[in-house]
């Protein structure tokens, strides 16, 4: 599946995480801010990497900004952002979930 | 099953679209914890909500706290995913807002039904419980309370009621009483739960004591909240006296008592303990074990 417009997902209170989906052309890349990037850099990437991984997606450009959010949120945020950028808001796809 | 006694003092809202209030709102101890994805999301942020809720069913443990999730209503967009999402995170209780008739509380549950055989849930595992917040409300709540088995309460929405009703809320709670009987009386009638009305004014502790008060003197189960740190103050009303707790000590050591003679009849002092008596006595124990003014045993715990 390719993305079809940019979109974005989050906040950057507190516990919450913002990321950004747009079209992208070599594999999934990323440019991440975060506090605590040392330790969960890798965590953070792979789980949003499995979310778009669940709805097809291989190339996007995937913009993080941190705010110490939980992996439940940083899941629930890419999905949000990936139905958006996907046109699926409306028609969310259930199976992924 | 919707006839099941479960102490429901306090139903906390907590905005589903806040990360942080939605990954500690089990820490509060209330009895209930309400996810808003109505009121507190805006339009553009309503399937964000949807899915940090769900995720956060799926992952944070809210220990023995009723789950319920204020839906948006059949008149939008959203009803529908919501209902699906919901029902697919396993909530305990979907809450329809500004409900008015039976029918909205029937296509809830066929919806519902229609999720819970989507994905694989157990028929009937949802519950449902109504938000009043019309005259029409108020006027048809004795069939609402009634309309699926699935129904395990009502409650009392002030503001837009009392706009409805060409007023606004008092201190005094007057153009509250026909509403909150009414709604108390359907679901005492129906076997199901009454919440009161949220009190919004946080720097009016004596106002929101006052209404508490009342609400606890009425016979309401308990209230919807707006912030944790009204949990502690409905439970201190709620809390039963050391009188009452001995004296249902009393009453529970005679029912016992009668059981091993075999006696069909329970007697304390010399005269007959009816029913609505051990009901109550079971009641006091149940809110005195959730004051942490009993332990495991029964036993009263001198402060």
């Amino acid at each position: 599946m390719e993305i079809k417009k940019t979109a974005m997902a989050g906040t950057l209170e507190s516990s919450d995480v913002q990321i950004m989906l747009s079209q992208g052309s070599d594999g999934i890349t990323f440019d991440l801010v975060s506090d605590v990037a040392k330790q969960f850099d890798d965590a953070i990437k792979a789980t949003i990497t499995a979310v778009l991984a669940l709805y097809g997606v291989d190339n996007a450009e995937v913009k993080v900004v941190d705010k110490g959010a939980l992996d439940m949120v940083i899941k629930a945020r890419a999905m949000t952002a990936v139905q958006r950028a996907l046109d699926l808001a409306d028609e969310p796809n259930w199976e992924v979930m | 099953m919707a006839t099941e006694e479960r102490l429901r003092r306090t139903m906390m809202f907590v905005p589903g679209n806040n990360p942080a209030m939605v990954k500690d709102a089990g820490i509060f101890g209330a009895d209930s914890i309400m996810f808003d994805l109505e009121d507190a999301v805006s339009l553009d942020e309503k399937d964000a909500a949807r899915y940090l809720v769900y995720q956060a069913l799926k992952t944070v443990d809210y220990g023995d706290a009723e789950l319920v999730v204020r839906i948006n209503g059949l008149d939008t967009p959203f009803y529908q995913n919501d209902i699906k999402a919901m029902v697919k995170a396993g909530i305990d209780v979907i809450r329809l807002p500004k409900v008015e008739s039976v029918e909205m509380i029937q296509t809830l549950e066929k919806l519902v039904i229609e999720a819970e055989k989507q994905f694989g849930r157990e028929i009937g595992s949802t519950q449902l419980m109504a938000a009043i917040e019309s005259a029409r409300g108020v006027v048809n709540a004795n069939a609402i309370a009634m309309a699926s088995t699935r129904m395990i309460g009502i409650a009392l929405s002030a503001e837009d009621y009392t706009t409805d009703m060409k007023t606004h809320r008092y201190p005094d709670g007057q153009e509250l009483s026909y509403a909150r009987n009414v709604i108390l009386h359907a679901a005492r009638a129906a076997g199901i739960a009454a919440f009161d009305t949220v009190f919004t004014d946080l720097n009016d502790e004596a106002g929101f004591y006052r209404e508490t008060e009342l609400i606890h003197q009425l016979g309401f189960d308990g209230k919807s909240l707006i912030n944790p740190r009204q949990i502690d103050m409905v439970n201190k009303v709620y809390e039963p006296s050391q009188q009452e707790i001995l004296n249902a000590q009393n009453v529970i050591a005679a029912i016992e008592e009668a059981r091993q003679k075999g006696s069909g009849v329970i007697a304390m002092n010399g005269q007959m303990v009816d029913r609505p008596v051990v009901l109550r006595a079971e009641r006091v124990m149940r809110l005195a074990k959730a004051n942490h003014l009993v332990d495991m045993e029964g036993n009263y715990i001198e402060k």
